[in-house]
């Protein structure tokens, strides 16, 4: 008997012919017939004129026949809903036949035919097959509410079959169970809120105890259903777990994936100290790795799934490297995805055997595949640093070979590496460099334009490299332009005399001649930056880049454990959650893992730690001076409402200035005399007036109590000079002991260690007097704050200017040199206090050339204020007269060299400036000692 | 769920199209015609989604199977639900060839009513199906009412595999322990991955329900059930091995495998699949191959690979084949082996040497002149792995049946009268090493 007959038939009037067939009197005759209708209708033919003539043949004993009526039916009904009618009664009388394979296959039709008239007459027969002796008919029917439901809800909800099906949950036929949940649970789906599937410790009790005696499929819906279920602590979820692990035996991959999803939801909730969540976790593995020995689609789903599963938990399947490895049968999706689930399992411990597999791999023919393989090499370096070297060369090997793709994407993952570890494989740029002209990628190009500007101070020809990109501007992606842009303008910062042509040139092209919006914005921010403010165009494009992370195309966290949900699922394979693919309301409840119970607490999750640290964090960056000032302000002004925007604003300019005196330094001017910070406060006066003086009068009332004025701390070292190592400090004298307070911080992507400091001899030889101790290795973007003695019985040369100081400091990477300036006022020693007797003789004895004169401007304090403001830094007031209407004060100061230093003050009441007059057998410090007087008496 | 089932054939005609949900219409035929089957490029992924709706597709000798939802479906069960259908249909008509697909249209229509309800699998044993769809007509009209019962617990039950009532005269049984091979072998000879999967397969012709216990040389199974002393352990300890994971047939108690480790069953009538495992450690090499390749100027390769067989010199493996990958430049070949037949295959880019039988730590050899057009790609060649196949008859994985016991109380045979047989087949799964 063949079949294929039927699809061969392509004359015309063919429904004519097949109409009379169906009317024939002879049975045979009319079988064939509508065989060949439903062939027809396979192959896309519109049968449906044929309605009734199909519909008659319906009245049959022959099931056969029966069954393609029925298929005919199920198509068609739609179209013709009044005819379908006439099938009403046969369905009805079928729902009562002695047969219940006949009782199954009319209700089980019945629900498909999606006409109302043939719905309300369902109901009925539906209600009695739900209830029918025979198991058979039972689990048809109960898939048959989901059919009712998905046509019409509320028909359903009237009819009271919901709870009909709710009790079938406890038949004692296994198949019946698993279809009931099978259906409740899709219908539940549509009501997120409804709590239809009601599920407790004893209904879970039933699905556990079906799960053992039910089909394949009716095991995957009740995992499935389970899944659902948040148990009500952790040992309910244990227990769970027991009775669900022998199913990871199973030979069906869909019955082990659901299993699978149920322990990982679980498993959160238990506490990871258990014996059980151990032996849980070693479990799981086996089952999983066997999944890659089905089929090559299964496989597929598989490793999407593992995929989420190590992010989830690494410890799964971290000795289960080899598994991955690709077979050179394998399809090229399941390549793909055993590659991706190789980074994520590399580790110290593999790295040796998966570089030599990805370099196999890297030969292969799928150029997909290379490019991923090449890829992850790159990856590899990144993530495991000890690697690097071999991974670097690797790829350069893989260069050598020429093959384009394979050159592209290997300079693509350089950069990253670059990026990763600065200042250690740019001995590579020159082999990179020679392949330039083979690059006809967009990323490929962009990530060659961004080495070519970041080192174009070690590259002799980075002009011409440049240049050579620029003649085809306007055709290149987007993303090569914006690179190419920051890549000129990294250049001319670096080496601005030859590249004055390129960079108008390329600033033009991005401005005037191009249409993209991000360009030309990009462009006229360089433009403005350069033209105005060079040093702040440098601080801004040759800034420090943020670390690159180790760990590419993570899942988002949240999304991750939603996806965890739904492993097995389509949802799973995507790694999308099903909103993003499934149409209207259905299914898209957004689902979570549970969260862990009170009594596992006291483990605490590494998940929620994170969350309460980024405040503190922020805390910590947020420049605590300014902070205090802030407060301070906001306390002591009287109308609070304008006073803080206006001290914030306050503090923000003083910040800038800081800056810009920070720059002026690297840009190599010379001398950078006042203390940057000084500015904070000058800039604050202005606008704030004499409401401020009080204010500075509590804070050098603090500093009385706590040794001579200290300046704030300003940069010394800026991390663009000394590889990623950034010094700030500043001076201060406590207690008869001078000290340099140190602010290093790592900016650099790798860990410094072996500090050292040395200072070149000076005039009042200072030098270390213990050496310079951090403790432990400073890894980047870390910040450690020491604070280094000095003494002054180092050997002494005079320098110009008199404080200067020089000073070295090593590290594990390199020794940086940098010079500061320190305030006199750290060398007054509190002995200074000469007697009164002895200050009226040596005034007299110095020479008269040797006095000097300056003017105090804009001190708006009296004689008191100045005279303990002053005693605090350990200038001490000798004796005090007054002279027609004029405070005179007399002091005096000893250096730490045993000079002395005599003074003589005149302060008139309401006149802000200050005449101070200097005696000492050294002229040469009085300048220095007058700017010790100014910055004690204006901070 | 599964929103519908279509068939096509190589050219992406219909042979077979089944709606179960409203939401999928005839133009999700045609879109996956368009987007996969015509797809000028090679398929990447076996699930697609175009405009909203997935596409799950595995393929059969040319034709292509291909489930469409638009749900958040199960997607393990979709795959697993379309090779349990081609399964059922080699079990009736075998090959799916577009030919049975074409001459067995209405039994498909009838199994797929059948299997799969409102796109939720049913029940898909070949053993209950055939009692109730059958090819030669019905046969409904003439069954009682106590077989049309047996007919649905059948399908619904518990023992959902299993007929009631078979009788044979002879009570007997078929054990083959069958096992692939697979390996990775670097040219150094250093083995970058093996492992064997293996499946026990029962053949089964026993009368009533009985009730088997299987028992093999598996080492937990062993510790948990030597109840013996540690001497008597550490003896059989020496012959178990170590499996990995293993899977059974649905008639297989999973609970008691768990809290046991017995593996107790009522087995299926006729043949099933027992059980799958896999084991990665000790595994028997049957067969080293040694290649050793060298490039002669840009022109010439000079191959020479040698093959040692690793077992009991008394056994004799058979089907033996190794294939040599050449360049795609080749232009000539010439071969000289010591040992069997060896052919270049221009249209496979492969030298094929095949040897009918070799027994057991012996040695072979052959050597090969390859002849290369110049060429002015740049690319090297990838150097496939020189691949194996055979066939040995032994378990590579060292595992032993130790016994089948039968019990069936209510019938009067005992497990003395069944007659059984094992037998243990290995063959080359990917058998590879790379030169």
């Amino acid at each position: 008997m063949t079949d294929s007959k039927y699809f061969t038939t392509t004359k015309k009037g063919e429904i004519f012919e097949l109409k009379a067939e169906l009317n024939s009197d002879k049975k045979e005759k009319k079988k064939e017939a509508v065989k060949k209708v439903i062939a027809s209708m396979t192959v896309g033919k519109d049968v449906s004129a044929l309605f009734p003539d199909v519909v008659n043949c319906m009245q049959t004993d022959n099931l056969e026949l029966k069954k393609l009526v029925y298929l005919y039916l199920m198509n068609y009904a739609k179209s013709q809903p009044d005819m379908a009618i006439m099938a009403v009664n046969t369905f009805v009388k079928d729902c009562e036949d002695p047969n219940p394979l006949i009782r199954a296959l009319a209700v089980r039709t019945m629900g498909c035919i999606r006409v109302d008239k043939i719905t309300e007459y369902l109901c009925e027969p539906l209600r009695k097959c739900l209830k029918d002796e025979d198991p058979y008919v039972r689990k048809t029917a109960a898939v048959c509410v989901a059919k009712l439901h998905d046509i019409n809800a509320q028909l359903v909800e009237d009819q009271g079959f919901l709870d009909t099906l709710k009790d079938l949950i406890s038949d004692s036929n296994p198949m019946v169970v698993a279809n009931a949940v099978a259906a409740l649970s899709e219908i539940a789906e549509s009501h997120p809120s409804s709590n239809l599937l009601d599920l407790n410790p004893q209904s879970i009790n039933k699905l556990l105890t079906a799960l053992n005696e039910c089909t394949e499929w009716g095991q995957i819906f009740i995992l499935d259903c389970l899944a659902n279920y948040t148990p009500k602590d952790d040992r309910e979820a244990q227990s769970i777990c027991e009775r669900v692990t022998p199913r990871l035996s199973h030979a069906n991959s869909a019955v082990v994936l659901s299993a699978v999803k149920v322990l990982m939801k679980f498993m959160e909730m238990l506490s990871k100290d258990l014996d059980y969540y151990g032996t849980l976790l070693k479990k799981l593995a086996p089952p999983l790795v066997t999944l890659l020995s089905a089929e090559p689609e299964l496989q597929y789903v598989a490793l999407r799934n593992i995929n989420l599963i190590v992010q989830k938990r690494p410890e799964v399947l971290k000795h289960e490297m080899k598994v991955f490895f690709v077979k050179y049968n394998d399809p090229i999706y399941v390549k793909l995805e055993k590659l991706d689930i190789m980074i994520r399992l590399a580790s110290q411990a593999n790295i040796a055997q998966v570089l030599a597999e990805l370099k196999e791999y890297a030969t292969e023919v799928d150029v997909d595949f290379v490019r991923k393989a090449v890829r992850a090499i790159g990856r590899c370096a990144i993530k495991v640093e000890q690697s690097a070297e071999r991974c670097v060369s690797t790829l350069l090997d893989l260069i050598q070979t020429k093959v384009n793709y394979v050159v592209q994407e290997a300079i693509v993952v350089i950069k990253d590496i670059f990026r990763k570890y600065p200042n250690k494989y740019e001995s590579v740029i020159a082999t990179l460099c020679e392949n330039l002209d083979s690059l006809d990628e967009p990323e490929a190009r962009a990530a060659m334009i961004w080495i070519v500007g970041e080192y174009a101070e070690r590259i002799d020809n980075a002009d011409e490299l440049l240049e050579s990109f620029l003649e085809g501007f306007h055709d290149e992606s987007t993303q090569v332009q914006l690179q190419l842009l920051t890549a000129i303008v990294k250049l001319f910062l670096k080496k601005p005399t030859e590249t004055q042509e390129l960079v108008q040139q390329v600033l033009s092209l991005a401005t005037q001649d191009s249409d993209n919006p991000d360009l030309r914005d990009r462009g006229y921010i360089y433009w403005r930056l350069l033209s105005t403010d060079p040093v702040a165009a440098k601080e801004v494009v040759l800034a420090e880049k943020p670390l690159i992370s180790e760990e590419t195309d993570l899942i988002e966290p949240t999304l991750l454990d939603e996806l965890i949900c739904y492993i097995g699922t389509l949802a799973s394979v995507y790694h999308k959650p099903p909103s993003a693919f499934v149409e209207g309301g259905r299914g898209v409840v957004h689902k979570s893992l549970p969260p862990r119970t009170a009594s596992s607490e006291s483990t605490e999750s590494p998940e929620t730690a994170p969350a309460g640290a980024p405040p503190g964090e922020q805390l910590d960056t947020v420049p605590t001076q300014g902070d205090l000032l802030g407060d301070l302000l906001n306390l002591d002004l009287g109308p609070p409402v304008s006073g803080p925007p206006l001290a914030t604003s306050a503090v923000q300019m003083g910040a800038v200035d800081l800056l810009g005196g920070g720059l002026d330094s690297l840009i190599g001017a010379p001398s950078f005399v006042a203390p940057p910070a000084a500015a904070v406060p000058a800039n604050l006066g202005a606008p704030m007036g004499s409401g401020l003086s009080d204010l500075f009068d509590l804070t050098s009332g603090v500093g009385t109590l706590s040794g001579s004025y200290v300046a704030p701390k300003a940069v010394w070292l800026p991390a663009m000079k000394a590889k990623g190592l950034e010094i700030s400090g500043t001076f201060t004298r406590q207690a008869g002991s001078i000290s340099m307070d140190l602010q290093l911080t790592n900016k650099a992507l790798q860990v410094m260690t072996d500090f050292a400091i040395q200072f070149n001899r000076n005039s009042f030889g200072l030098a270390p007097a213990a050496p310079l101790q951090v403790h432990a290795p400073l890894s980047p973007t870390q910040t450690v704050e020491i604070s280094l003695p000095l003494s002054t019985a180092g050997s002494v040369m005079k320098t110009e200017p008199l404080n200067s100081l020089q000073v070295a400091v090593k590290n594990n990477i390199d020794v940086f040199y940098f010079s500061t300036l320190y305030p006199l006022h750290i060398l007054f020693v509190e002995d200074g206090k000469m007697d009164r007797q002895v200050f009226l003789a040596t005034w007299k004895d110095i020479p008269n050339e040797n006095e000097a004169q300056f003017q105090i401007r804009d001190c708006p304090l009296n004689a008191e204020a100045v005279s303990s403001r002053l005693q605090s830094s350990s200038i001490f007031t000798v004796a005090r007269r007054n002279v027609e209407g004029q405070d005179m004060l007399y002091q005096s100061l000893k250096l730490t060299n045993g000079i002395w230093v005599l003074a003589e003050l005149r302060i008139q009441p309401g006149n802000p400036s200050f005449t101070l007059s200097l005696k000492c057998r050294a002229p040469e410090v009085s300048q220095h000692v007058y700017q010790a007087y100014e910055t004690i008496l204006k901070n | 769920m599964i929103g519908g089932l279509f068939i096509y054939n190589h050219k992406g005609e219909v042979l077979i199209s089944r709606v179960y949900r409203d939401d999928i219409g005839r133009n999700a035929v045609d879109a996956f015609r368009v987007n996969v089957i015509h797809a000028r490029q090679q398929v990447r992924s076996p699930v697609t989604n175009i405009a909203r709706t997935s596409f799950f597709h595995v393929k059969r000798s040319n034709n292509w199977l291909a489930a469409v939802t638009k749900q958040n479906v199960n997607a393990a069960m979709v795959f697993e639900f379309l090779y349990k259908m081609c399964d059922v249909m080699a079990a009736y008509f075998g090959k799916i060839s577009e030919e049975n697909i074409k001459n067995n249209f209405v039994l498909i229509y009838e199994l797929l009513d059948e299997i799969l309800d409102f796109g939720y699998p049913q029940n898909s044993e070949t053993g209950a199906l055939k009692t109730f769809i059958t090819q030669q007509g019905i046969k409904s009209q003439h069954q009682t009412k106590e077989e049309q019962s047996q007919i649905t617990s059948q399908v619904t039950g518990q023992i959902g595999w299993q007929r009631e009532g078979i009788k044979y005269r002879r009570n007997e049984l078929f054990l083959d322990v069958l096992e692939s091979v697979n390996l990775l072998m670097s040219p150094q000879g250093q083995v970058l991955s093996a492992h064997v999967s293996g499946r026990v397969v029962m053949k089964s012709y026993l009368s009533g329900m009985p009730e088997c216990k299987f028992g093999m040389n598996d080492k937990i199974v062993i510790e948990k059930q030597g109840k013996g002393t540690a001497d008597e352990t550490s003896k059989s300890g020496k012959q178990s091995i170590a499996i990995d994971d293993c899977t059974f047939h649905q008639c297989v108690r999973l609970s008691k495998f768990d809290s046991e480790c017995s593996i107790s069953f009522i087995p299926p009538d006729e043949e099933f699949e027992l059980m799958r495992y896999r084991t990665t450690k000790d595994i028997i090499l049957p067969f080293r191959v040694i290649p050793l390749v060298r490039e002669v100027g840009r022109t010439k390769l000079e191959v020479k690979v040698v093959i040692k067989s690793n077992f009991k010199p008394s056994l004799l493996a058979q089907k033996i084949e190794v294939r040599i990958p050449t360049p795609l430049n080749t232009s000539g070949v010439q071969v000289i082996c010591m040992k069997g037949k060896a052919k270049y295959k221009a249209s496979e880019n492969a030298i094929v040497w095949k040897i009918k039988r070799m027994a057991g730590m012996k040695e072979s050899q052959i050597s090969a002149e390859i002849e290369l057009l110049p060429t002015n790609d740049k690319k090297k060649w990838a150097r496939p792995p020189i691949s194996m196949n055979f066939e040995v008859p032994l378990a590579p994985s060292g595992l032993k049946v130790r016994y089948l016991k039968v019990f069936e109380p209510k019938l009067n045979y005992s497990d003395h009268d069944v007659i059984k047989w094992a037998r243990y087949i290995g063959r080359s799964g990917i058998y590879e090493t790379r030169c």
